[in-house]
């Protein structure tokens, strides 16, 4: 059954990226005000959409992790906590190039972008504790996304006394019709992109645990040095 | 003994350990000053301060300065060995994180007695105007810094290269507060106060300490647990 929406998801993944660049750049409707300048919606939107998924994940994994104690969580919040950092970083490139097309600045102080940079900054500290932090640090690091997902409210609340620029959520649903088709495709893409990733990860992080315990059981034994 | 004896124990403790060296009040007195002073070089030109920067430099002293005590105040812990003896006392662990939590809320409230007092000199800011609002939001953000920089701290005793990890993890928390710390602090500078900014800011501070309280107790435990 896994391997099977495994494999589903590379057909879905293989068929889409060509189709969606068809479509999106030859098929969709111009915008009226921002014209080809558009176009990168289609990829914005979808991977901020994944930022929020993996971040969540990860809160939620940690969060079992800490509860039960079982390693097979804790490899499901490092793949996802990878994953934030990679998607926010194509979130924040791509709301750039959007935002010095759209009002004219590459950077704005408005409150989902800083919400965003935040949110990316707390996750690229996960990675960095997961990283350096040594023996033990899986612990620290869980904390740190529970931390991190009680913060996501209070940062977007207290940066939103600033005006705020960015478009409201409501976007997708003004769409014009033309637009939505590819929209959604690409979602659906970027959905099936992020399920792959997240498959391969977890089981990257699985096999490096197990490589650990079976090292160390093999220490305790008495098998090496 | 009850809940509350055992907190105000562990922070006698923790006060006493270091009124005999002052070693952590001395050290992060001396660094929050030095950032005032580094500051102080950067913003005033032609013997003018520029607009809007001392909520800033105040609260960028308090938090570094902060971090110093934090590290020392746990290393100390660690050094002996002391905190697994804590762990290993018939205290509950909400208690000793509470104990911890206060005694470091004290050694940075003794530093502000030191920074804001420069600050306002330093700078000609009329800090003091409003002295009931900026003692609110220096005790709120004060203590909410403290029970979020006690659990990391505490949670990074046993890692590698826990002083470069504490501020690298600790800050993207820690922004709103920083938000709400300096939003609060300027429209106490402005020449007519804008209140109603202030006691949103204020609220919004209850708010974020209320929260990170409750986080921090309900992790608290399976985080530092041995």
């Amino acid at each position: 059954m896994k391997r099977g929406l495994f494999f589903a998801a590379v057909g879905v993944c293989a068929v889409l990226f060509p189709y969606t660049i068809y479509l999106i750049f030859f098929k969709a409707p111009l915008d009226r005000k921002l014209f080809f300048n558009q176009k990168i919606f289609y990829y914005h939107v979808p991977n901020a959409a994944m930022l929020f998924v993996s971040v969540i994940m990860c809160g939620i994994a940690s969060f079992m992790f800490l509860r039960k104690r079982e390693g097979r969580w804790d490899d499901l919040a490092e793949a996802s906590g990878e994953l934030a950092v990679l998607f926010g970083l194509i979130v924040l490139v791509t709301g750039s190039i959007w935002g010095k097309a759209a009002w004219g600045k590459w950077w704005q102080w408005d409150a989902r972008l800083t919400t965003s940079l935040l949110l990316w900054m707390v996750m690229v500290g996960y990675v960095l504790v997961r990283k350096y932090g040594g023996p033990g640090s899986e612990r620290l690091a869980a904390g740190l996304a529970i931390f991190g997902m009680a913060d996501v409210p209070l940062i977007y609340f207290s940066v939103k006394i600033w005006r705020t620029l960015h478009p409201k959520t409501s976007v997708v649903k003004s769409l014009e019709p033309g637009m939505r088709g590819p929209f959604w495709l690409s979602f659906l893409l970027f959905l099936a992109m992020f399920y792959i990733l997240i498959t391969l990860r977890t089981r990257a992080a699985a096999a490096t645990r197990e490589l650990r315990e079976l090292h160390e059981s093999g220490l305790d034994a008495g098998v090496f040095e | 003994m009850s809940f509350f004896r055992q907190v105000s124990t562990l922070v006698w403790k923790d006060l006493r350990v270091e009124f005999r060296s002052r070693e952590i009040l001395y050290t992060m007195a001396f660094f929050a000053a030095m950032i005032v002073l580094i500051f102080s070089f950067a913003f005033i030109k032609e013997g003018q301060v520029v607009d809007g920067v001392v909520p800033g430099i105040l609260w960028a002293a308090i938090v570094f300065g902060g971090t110093l005590g934090l590290s020392r105040a746990f290393d100390r812990e660690r050094e002996s060995d002391t905190m697994r003896a804590l762990l290993l006392s018939p205290t509950s662990r909400t208690a000793i994180f509470l104990g911890k939590a206060i005694g470091i809320a004290v050694f940075i409230l003794v530093v502000e007695v030191v920074v804001v007092p420069m600050v306002a000199l330093l700078f000609g800011a009329p800090l003091f105007r409003d002295p009931h609002l900026l003692i609110a939001t220096l005790l709120l953000g004060t203590f909410g810094f403290a029970v979020v920089g006690s659990v990391f701290a505490a949670m990074l005793l046993r890692t590698r290269s826990r002083d470069v990890l504490l501020p690298v993890t600790l800050y993207p928390i820690l922004v709103p507060l920083l938000i709400a710390g300096t939003k609060s602090t300027a429209g106490l500078l402005e020449v007519a106060p804008n209140y109603s900014a202030i006691y949103f800011w204020i609220k919004f501070l209850l708010v974020y300490d209320a929260i990170f309280v409750v986080v921090a107790l309900g992790t608290f435990e399976s985080l530092v647990i041995e």
